[in-house]
């Protein structure tokens, strides 16, 4: 199908409850293994949570779809022990770069500040994705992956979930305490369930191509007004692994989806913007129109959406794979505490909420870009071409030019689950924050912020010298990540020094975390499984944090 | 003052977290008081825009530094 690709075809199994002939109750099913699925599922799994995962296929993601993955992502990917193959194998990017006709108006850095671990974007094609995906979840003994699942019914029985399963072997039934919807955009379960996903399609087309090509043009994002080889419409350029190059057409509404891909159609658009010498080959075509929509809520009792069942945005600014698998980072801390009954189920409302909010930034920011990118109306085009003329020339226009502005994780300032805060700090890690990544050292080893925090509730304690703290305050600290809700508290400190026994130390090396976090001795974090902050005081205060703790996990 | 090119868009009690946010606020506000008008009312609209805004600012030496900006390169 593809040259550079080969699609992993993966085995079906019979399930137990097939083989047993009779039905089980499961605590955790997932529905679809696209990546927004398999992260849920790793997540819970290498938590060590008992969780069955149903796909009605037998691959990988087909065709063109996700490239961009964003710094975010990769953190999360890194914490799911998946980071790495990503970044090695995608091409990793900080720099786009806009043209208005003939030149260049306006450049981004996506990451201006030095000190982080991951860099601003990866491209990857959403298959190898998903393929490192499954491998990781393949080494999880608590996962149970299951292809040739389709899930033909589901209905809510007071405190469990029926689903009714078809295999080549027939139909089965699986009982579920908890249901995680991860069926994509066309969400089966949605619609059985009778629920709405509200929003508008954006009316216009796009010509999606996948081409394999060599070239040396640097690793970034270029996107095009108006060029000379596509007049009148938009195109973008992405560099993704091997060699092959995704190229996005605008083509207006009233093109023929049908013509459009036909190769004797395709490749007349590429050579023009290529350069007749150029030599390339179609990997994939597509025409595409895009949505924008969300449900209304994430939670409906015991089923919780994720991903594009939940949302749809444009891809202008690659935010649908990015921000469905930053709701499964949001919910499976949330969900694994409600299973082990550490906390009501009251918590996972929070997880609509605060994704809810999250997609309501993401379909804003989306709808923007769409709106900028494709102009409704002659004002709005009008417009549109003035800010790109005086773009040139001017700082404030370029900061208008709006050719999608990627995804970023969203501050959850509202949220239920912060504590507000008692005392001033400046900088942007307030209750709600997504963490900022610093350079830290530990034991002999450099290592980065968020490579060593989250999975569970942590506290970092910033003290002077960890050699100096005393035997009454290092108990304090031991106990707490004794108790039902672990809270692990780590010292951080501005220079290495023996700490009592059982507390770790993070040196802040380079003075990062104290600048980020506006961090000084005594100051004292509350950080979340999912690497947001919950609370934070200028002194540590035991009471301060138990109760800070137990709003994070509607325990209050 | 002199002509303001830099980014200057801002509301009050709103932070950002994102330095593209503001402005895309104020492009989304502006696209939307065009929502459902025909060409002419756009027209006739702007026009209105660009006088409340000239007398808000006030320094002719101001606005002749905008209008000679706006009319370069044509
Ligand atoms: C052209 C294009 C470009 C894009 N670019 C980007 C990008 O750069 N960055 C980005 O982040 N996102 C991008 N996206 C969006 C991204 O592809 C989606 O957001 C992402 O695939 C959503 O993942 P998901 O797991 O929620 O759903 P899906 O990937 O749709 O996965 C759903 C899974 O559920 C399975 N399933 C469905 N129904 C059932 C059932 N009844 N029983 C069992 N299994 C079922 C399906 O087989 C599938 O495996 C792009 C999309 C397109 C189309």
């Amino acid at each position: 199908m593809l040259s550079t690709y080969r699609y992993p075809k993966f085995e079906y199994r019979p399930a137990p409850e097939q083989l047993a002939g009779r039905t089980q109750r499961h605590p955790v099913v997932i529905v679809g293994a696209g990546p927004v699925g398999l992260a849920a599922a790793i997540d819970l799994a290498q938590s060590g949570q008992p969780v069955v995962l149903l796909d009605d296929d037998d691959t990988v993601s087909v065709g063109s779809r996700g490239v961009c993955y964003a710094k975010r992502t990769l953190e999360i990917l890194d914490r799911l022990g998946l980071g790495e193959p990503c970044v090695t194998k995608g091409v990793s990017w900080n720099v786009g770069r806009t043209f208005f006709r003939e030149e260049e108006v306006y450049n981004f850095n996506l990451r201006p500040q030095e000190g982080h671990k991951r860099p601003g974007m990866v491209n990857l094609q959403q298959y190898y994705l998903e393929e490192f995906e499954i491998t990781r979840a393949r080494q999880l003994p608590a996962l149970d992956i299951r292809f040739r699942n389709k899930v033909v019914s589901v209905a809510q029985d007071g405190d469990k979930v029926i689903l009714q399963v078809e295999t080549p072997d027939g139909i089965y039934a699986l009982e579920a305490d908890w249901l995680v919807a991860a069926d994509g955009a066309r969400s089966g379960i949605r619609r059985m369930l009778h629920l709405d996903v509200e929003g508008k399609i954006f009316k216009d087309r796009f010509l999606i191509a996948d081409v394999v090509m060599k070239a040396d043009y640097p690793p970034e994002r270029w996107f095009w007004f108006d060029p000379p080889f596509h007049r009148n419409q938009s195109v973008l350029l992405h560099h993704q692994a091997d060699n092959v190059w995704r190229i996005d057409f605008q083509l207006g509404w009233d093109a023929d989806p049908e013509e459009e891909k036909k190769p004797e159609n395709v490749i007349p658009r590429i050579k023009a913007m290529l350069g007749d010498e150029r030599e390339f080959e179609l990997e994939w075509v597509s025409v595409y129109t895009f949505q924008c929509r969300r449900m209304h809520s994430f939670r409906h009792d015991r089923v919780l959406f994720v991903g594009d069942a939940a949302h749809q945005v444009s891809p202008f600014g690659a935010r649908g794979a990015n921000s469905g698998i930053q709701d499964t980072d949001n919910l499976c801390w949330k969900l694994k505490l409600v299973i082990d009954g550490q906390a009501p189920a009251t918590l996972l409302d929070s997880y609509s909420d605060e994704r809810v909010f999250a997609a309501d930034e993401n379909l804003m920011n989306s709808t923007r870009s769409t709106d900028f990118i494709t102009p409704k109306t002659k004002t709005s085009l009008t417009f549109r071409n003035a800010v790109l003329e005086l773009a040139r020339d001017n700082p404030f226009a370029r900061a208008l030019v709006n050719s999608g502005r990627l995804s970023v994780p969203t501050f959850l300032t509202g949220s239920v689950l912060n504590t507000p805060d008692s005392a001033d700090f400046a900088g942007d890690m307030i209750p709600g924050a997504p963490m900022d990544d610093a350079p830290m050292h530990e034991d002999g080893s450099d290592f980065w912020l968020l490579d060593r925090v989250g999975n569970g509730f942590m506290a970092l304690v910033h003290v002077a010298d960890p050699a100096r703290l005393d035997g009454e305050t290092a108990a304090r600290f031991r106990a707490l990540a004794a108790a039902p809700i672990p809270v692990e508290v780590v010292l951080v400190a501005p220079v290495a020094g023996p700490a009592p026994a059982g507390l770790r130390v993070f040196v802040d090396r380079a003075g990062r975390y104290a600048e980020r976090y506006d961090s000084q001795t005594g100051t004292t974090y509350l950080l979340r499984p999912d690497q947001h902050v919950a609370a934070r005081w200028r002194n540590f205060d035991a009471a301060a944090l138990q109760a800070a703790l137990a709003r994070a996990t509607c325990n209050c | 003052m002199p002509l303001t090119l830099q980014p200057n868009f801002h509301e009050a009690g709103t932070r950002y977290f994102r330095p593209f946010s503001p402005g895309d606020d104020f492009y989304e506000a502006l696209i939307e008081t065009h929502r459902d008008l025909s060409d002419e009312q756009s027209d006739l609209v702007n026009a209105k825009l660009i006088l409340l805004l000239a007398n808000h600012i006030g320094d002719l030496a101001v606005l002749r530094e905008a209008m000679r900006l706006a009319r370069a390169r044509l």
